[in-house]
């Protein structure tokens, strides 16, 4: 389905194109990093940013009308809270094993998916809460552009 | 007194750093100061890696078609490549920060000269 | 020399050239690109010593910064006079950034040398081990993950993680206040 866009909004057709084709991409790369970060170089944090990207991505060809409706205006700031209230409770989740932070869950067999306990789950929240506040703070520092000089 | 090539990667560093610190004093532009200590920021990481190097090693990431005793003998030391994974990181949180601060004062003072704005005509 | 030290002497001279040009550029639009380069840089310097978890990171924060600061210049036009320059003050920089460096210099010996690191240097039945000896050897049995990296982030150093997750929530929440468009009506308004 063709998103609307308002014609001025945004860049050119080129952009716009390439931006269709390519922004979902950019976006399985992002959480594949996130999934596989105890297996492969890469981790949260970079699965995180790369995730940003690919909303910056989208805000910059489309325009801001097309990306606030597909997510709410407040999607950014409650995911950001929602990941690092994640990342805290895995914490604290590790008391039922004894200390702050025990890795709880079993280790498994190496080189699979489900392995290495909490480190998975750990992943996903610092992808999440990176991400989310990195969009965030895009939008927030993008929404200020033509500014005039002060009359003094 | 002779640069003796095993030292000589660390002095590149430091020159980074130095490169850093003299846009960060001597420049006059908020922007050329962001970019100081970005410039920073890559010198300290640089510095870190260069730590833990250990010649003719390979990643710190297991495969599974090595041995382990034979993966311990010559993996690139994992802690500060962890260390920096989250220098990097803050970095850019800073960033976000200095950006939003040169914004505002832009647009109270229309300039981004600090001669300009050290007059405190606001 | 090895293939290796002549790339890494190669990329740090690109560094420390593209770093120069930033800071001395006169237009802002080149300085923020010339500082994208030193980034990528970076980030082709750690895939040549082995870290690739970091070369990922470099390379995809430094796109997210080069799109921040281009998005700052390139809508604000900046009119800063060119004022004569200062040859005392920027004498007296380079004069001392130069002792600074003839200092760490000395301080080198003390460093191991590039290329075998403190860690792997235990000696058998040692009563002091590394710390780092340890992570590598029980690593594998103690979390069950095969990235090192990880496993020393985020099971042997989990609460430096907590403390960077944060540094980075507040340094945000810093910058939405600054930022925040309701303060400044009210004071446009009460003006």
């Amino acid at each position: 389905m063709p998103p609307e866009s308002e014609p001025r909004a945004g860049m050119s057709l080129i952009v716009k194109t390439i931006t269709r084709l390519v922004a979902s991409f950019i976006l399985l790369f992002g959480i594949y990093i996130v999934l596989y970060g105890h297996l492969t170089p890469g981790g949260g944090f970079a699965g995180g940013v790369i995730v940003a990207c690919s909303l910056i991505l989208m805000l910059l060809a489309f325009g801001k009308t097309f990306v606030f409706g597909f997510i709410s205006e407040r999607a950014p700031t409650l995911w950001d809270c929602v990941g690092a209230l994640a990342f805290l409770l895995i914490a604290v989740a590790g008391y039922f094993g004894g200390t702050f932070f025990l890795n709880l869950f079993s280790k498994g067999t190496p080189f699979q998916l489900f392995s290495a306990g909490i480190i998975p789950l750990c992943n996903m929240a610092i992808g999440v809460k990176v991400g989310a506040c990195l969009f965030g703070v895009f939008l927030a520092l993008a929404g200020f552009r033509l500014s005039q000089k002060r009359s003094v | 007194m002779i640069l003796e090539a095993q030292n000589l990667p660390y002095l590149f560093a430091m020159l980074l750093l130095a490169v850093g610190l003299y846009a960060i004093i001597a420049k006059k532009n908020l922007i050329k100061v962001i970019v100081g200590v970005m410039v920073i920021e890559y010198a300290v990481n640089l510095f870190l890696l260069l730590l833990g190097y250990r010649a003719g090693g390979v990643a710190p990431i297991l495969t599974p078609d090595v041995s382990e005793k034979a993966f311990i003998e010559q993996t690139v030391d994992p802690i500060p490549q962890a260390l920096i994974l989250t220098s990097i990181v803050i970095g850019l949180g800073v960033l976000a920060l200095m950006v939003a601060i040169a914004i505002r004062l832009y647009e109270k003072y229309g300039t981004f000269d600090v001669t300009e704005i050290r007059k405190l005509r606001g | 020399m090895s293939g290796v030290l002549i790339g890494l002497f190669a990329l740090l001279l690109f560094m420390v050239v593209a770093s120069l040009i930033a800071v001395e550029a006169k237009d802002l639009l080149s300085a923020v690109i010339c500082v994208g380069a030193a980034g990528f840089g970076l980030a082709l310097i750690d895939l040549l010593l082995q870290a690739p978890d970091l070369a990922i990171t470099q390379m995809v924060v430094e796109i997210l910064c080069l799109v921040v600061l281009i998005r700052v210049v390139i809508t604000r036009r900046d009119e800063t006079h060119e004022t004569p320059k200062d040859t005392f003050t920027v004498g007296g920089v380079v004069l001392c950034l130069g002792l600074l460096l003839a200092a760490c210099y000395a301080c080198f010996k003390h460093l191991n040398p590039f290329g075998s690191p403190l860690f792997g240097r235990a000696v058998e039945g040692a009563s002091v081990v590394p710390m780092a000896d340890q992570y590598v050897a029980n690593g594998l049995e103690k979390t069950g993950a095969t990235n090192y990296v990880m496993s020393v982030l985020l099971d042997f150093r989990a609460y430096d993680t907590l403390g960077e997750a944060t540094v980075i929530f507040v340094s945000i929440i810093g910058a939405y206040a600054i930022l925040r468009k309701v303060g400044r009506l009210r004071h446009a308004a009460g003006k």
